[in-house]
């Protein structure tokens, strides 16, 4: 092996799929030509409630080669994920359920006898509206991902009525929808007994388990091939009905069989985050120290799937409060199943903190950074998030202003993610001429994953990173984590790592190591956490009420930085899907039909081009060496904490208006704004 | 019915007539290169070039564009050389996942012809530098980015245009 005192990790390297990405060349799910290949459309469910009593098809449709539903599908094993047991009972417990799947030779023929197909449903009264004071929410034992829905520390009671200064405010955040670019989509073939899929997902390893369980299949008969993914953003973590459904459909009529789904089914059958009602109460001294807050959250799941949104557990983890109480509420609604959105309870967790906070900093009149530094006494790089953000932001020339039609203002907050990492495989081959191959189950939605993989195991075996060939989205390779909760650069790196290690250890005595960090990852340290600033300048139209956001920019503690041309695509990525959260997002509820009515890209608004103007982020670039070998935080998630609030925070700080109940929609914004001069 | 995409003409036997020219190119040429990302018209992932101009070929019938020249992603650049757009991306990390992409592009190229012949935005006052970062933005909004790509976007296609 050769030695090389160029480092690779943390240069900038290009994508390694960027040439082929841009030119078309690269595969995702639902592009793999197949001989005698059909097209499965879904008939979903027009009713939130009720029974499918029959469905009824017209034998004259042409092409078509089956139509299944519960009364003729085969049947499948009872899967852990209730949504996966597609066709298999006539209950319907959302609209938008999987109610039946017609196969037929053309997409055209697919969609138009889905057209034609005949329900006959006894629909049954629906009850889909989330509120705060509903009679049936409960405190569940756990929320997303495993924590203790309830915490209690102090006298929060005491402390609160006995506080100089208090906030007691409620915030509201909406059913938000992850809508990456590329709708869910499987292409699923019989080979003998192994079933193929290629499927559109986060995490190869998982989908083979869960889809192969579900068909009685060990998971090594299950080839899930995810070599490039259109976004998934926490919608692709598990398998969806659509892997499912190809399966049985292929089983069926022994033909490949593809479904790619509608834009319209990723409010539906995908997972969405869930509407939260947070009420956050805040008690501090003169000078902003806090001495309590209790932050309680209602949210709602489905009748399938018990999956609570996990808004106020943040709250334990930011700063350090004497008294503290954090609790849950969850409301089972016939409404689909909420699941995985980036960052999961932080997101809208740290708008309802952030912004109560920065009620308490106007209470007071202390500056909004300085609050936060006075309240965060053992959490150094959060500081310095804060003051160098500050710095770089030009924070102290905040004043704000009008400009003709256009009031003008500023806003901060805080943001925090935990740093985590969770059990996989590696294995590195060495091919001769100081070529390596390194293969892991990992996917790359857009991450740089493929890229930063290479990169350390270049470093590790001392060699440029033309010389690794890098293996991963397919589950025949080592078993990986999910490309979830910003832990896959953190768990894939470290089996990356060691395997690599091993390999050099053994001294050219073999060719071939693998490493499982299992026992590893066991002992890693709990309880630690990316952390960030965010800073926004924004300008509202007192004729239209529009909200332009002139500047936003991040500050964050990610340890080390693997590569920082796709850590600043992530951060800034991230940052623009909280604009969207505080700006353009949500799903409105029809209680009427029991569904979002604006179930598409024109309705459901996520920013465009135009509504990015200047923006940018930087970092520590601080290792944190104790963590993991490369000593790096995930990056994936903390750009959308954060900075939803400091937008909302500069809306305020613009207008004098508190818009507790997001998004920040042009019409909740005009009544209250002067009139135009 | 035939089809003339990326300079060579194809001929296709028994294509429905409700076929779009989005799945025409996908599902029968094997070009994928043109996302299905709505199937709506909503978010220009599937934006190809007809006659030198980007359309969402989700809402165009296959069958009604015998006599046009489709240019797809596939069809820009030469293998080795890519589109000075493509490079542009390249060189600025104008994409994540990629999903989008190749409808970004194609848009790109087309926006590039119509600042070429004077053609004005909405953004548009008289005298406007018809290639500043706002008339960039406001003329590639029909192109959705969920990973939001955009910020390297801008400078991906202003090194295109020779800015």
């Amino acid at each position: 092996m050769t030695s090389t005192s160029a480092r690779a990790v943390g240069s900038p390297l290009a994508r390694l799929e960027g040439p082929a990405k841009v030119s078309g060349a690269a595969r995702y799910a639902a592009e793999y030509p197949q001989d005698h290949l059909a097209y499965g459309w879904i008939v979903a469910s027009p009713v939130a409630r009720g029974r499918l009593d029959a469905v009824l098809t017209d034998p004259a449709e042409e092409d078509v080669l089956a139509v299944l539903w519960h009364g003729n599908a085969p049947e499948l094993e009872k899967p852990d994920d209730p949504e996966l047991a597609v066709l298999q009972s006539d209950e319907i417990r959302y609209r938008g359920q999987p109610l039946a799947l017609v196969i037929a030779t053309s997409i055209e023929a697919a969609r138009r006898a889905a057209q034609a197909v005949q329900l006959e449903i006894t629909a049954e009264d629906h009850d889909v509206e989330l509120r705060a004071d509903h009679p049936d929410r409960y405190t569940p034992e756990t929320v997303v991902p495993d924590a203790p829905a309830t915490s209690d520390t102090g006298d929060v009671d005491a402390a609160l009525a006995g506080a100089p200064v208090t906030i007691d405010v409620v915030y509201e955040t909406p059913a938000l929808h992850n809508n990456p670019m590329e709708p869910h989509a499987t292409i699923a073939r019989w080979d003998g007994q192994d079933l193929i899929l290629y499927d559109s997902n986060q995490h190869p390893s998982g989908i083979a388990e869960t889809v192969g369980a579900i068909f009685g299949l060990p998971a090594e008969r299950v080839h899930v091939v995810t070599e490039h993914v259109g976004g998934g953003f926490g919608s692709k973590g598990s398998a969806r009905p659509n892997a499912v459904l190809a399966a049985l459909g292929s089983l069926v009529t022994g033909r490949p069989v593809q479904i790619a789904l509608p834009r319209q089914a990723m409010f539906s059958m995908v997972g969405h985050r869930a509407p939260t009602v947070q009420r956050i109460r805040v008690g501090a001294t003169r000078d902003g120290i806090l001495t309590a807050i209790d932050h309680q959250t209602c949210t709602q799941s489905s009748r399938l799937f018990e999956f609570v949104e996990s808004a106020s557990v943040v709250t334990r983890e930011v700063y350090p409060v004497p008294n503290l109480r954090t609790g849950h509420q969850v409301v089972r609604l016939d409404m689909p199943t909420p699941r995985w959105m980036r960052a999961p309870g932080e997101a809208p967790g740290m708008v309802g903190l952030e912004c109560a906070l920065d009620e308490l900093a106007a209470e007071l009149g202390v500056d909004p950074v300085e609050l936060r530094v006075r309240n965060s006494p053992e959490n150094p790089r959060y500081v310095e998030c804060l003051r160098s953000g500050a710095e770089r932001f030009g924070w102290s020339e905040r004043d704000r202003r009008t400009d003709g039609e256009w009031l003008i203002g500023f806003g901060m907050a805080g943001a925090t993610y935990p740093a985590q990492a969770m059990p996989s495989t590696a294995r590195v081959r060495a091919l001769g001429n100081d070529e390596y191959e390194v293969a892991i189950a990992a996917a790359d939605l857009g991450t740089g994953a493929r890229t930063i993989l290479t990169q350390i195991a270049a470093d590790e075996l001392g060699v440029p990173v033309e010389q690794i060939h890098i293996r991963i989205g397919n589950s025949t390779l080592p078993q990986a984590s999910v490309a979830g909760g910003s832990s896959g650069s953190a768990s894939w790196g470290w089996a990356v790592t060691g395997a690599c290690r091993e390999l050099r250890a053994a001294g050219g005595s073999t060719e071939e190591a693998t490493f499982d960090t299992t026992a590893l990852v066991q002992q890693q340290k709990e309880g630690r956490h990316a952390s960030g600033a965010h800073f926004a300048e924004v300008r509202v139209s007192t004729v239209t009420g529009e909200v332009r956001v002139s500047r936003l920019f991040g500050m964050f503690d990610g340890g080390r930085i693997l590569n920082p041309r796709t850590a600043r695509s992530q951060f800034l990525g991230g940052m623009i899907m909280g604009m969207g959260m505080a700006l353009h997002e949500e799903g409105v509820l029809d209680p009427a039909q029991g569904t979002w009515v604006n179930h598409d890209l024109a309705e459901y608004h996520i920013p465009t081009h135009a509504d990015v103007e200047w923006i940018d982020a930087a970092w520590l670039d601080a290792p944190e060496s104790d963590l993991n070998p490369m000593g790096s935080k995930g990056i994936g998630e903390i750009g959308i904490v954060g900075s939803p609030a400091a937008i909302l925070n500069a809306i305020w700080h613009a207008t004098g208006v508190r818009i507790r109940s997001l998004p920040a929609r042009l019409d909740k914004l005009l009544p209250a704004l002067p009139s135009p001069r | 019915m035939r089809l003339t995409v990326n300079g060579a003409q194809h001929h296709l036997v028994g294509l429905d007539p409700r076929t779009t020219l989005l799945d025409a190119l996908r599902e029968r040429l094997h070009l994928t290169g043109a996302k299905n990302g709505c199937d709506h018209g909503q978010c220009g992932a599937c934006t190809v070039l007809l006659d030198g101009r980007r359309v969402n070929s989700c809402l165009i019938l296959a069958i009604t564009q015998q006599d046009a020249e489709i240019t797809t992603v596939e069809g820009l650049g030469h293998k080795g050389e890519p589109h000075p757009v493509q490079q542009g991306f390249l060189d600025h990390d104008g994409f994540q996942c990629g999903y989008c992409t190749p409808g970004q592009i194609c848009s790109a190229v087309g926006m590039l012809d119509e600042v070429g012949k004077g053609w004005p935005s909405a953004a548009t006052s008289d005298g406007d530098d018809l290639l500043s970062d706002a008339e960039i933005r406001e003329r590639m909004s029909g192109n959705l980015c969920r990973c939001a790509a955009y910020p390297n976007m801008v400078p991906a296609i202003r090194q295109a245009a020779g800015r």
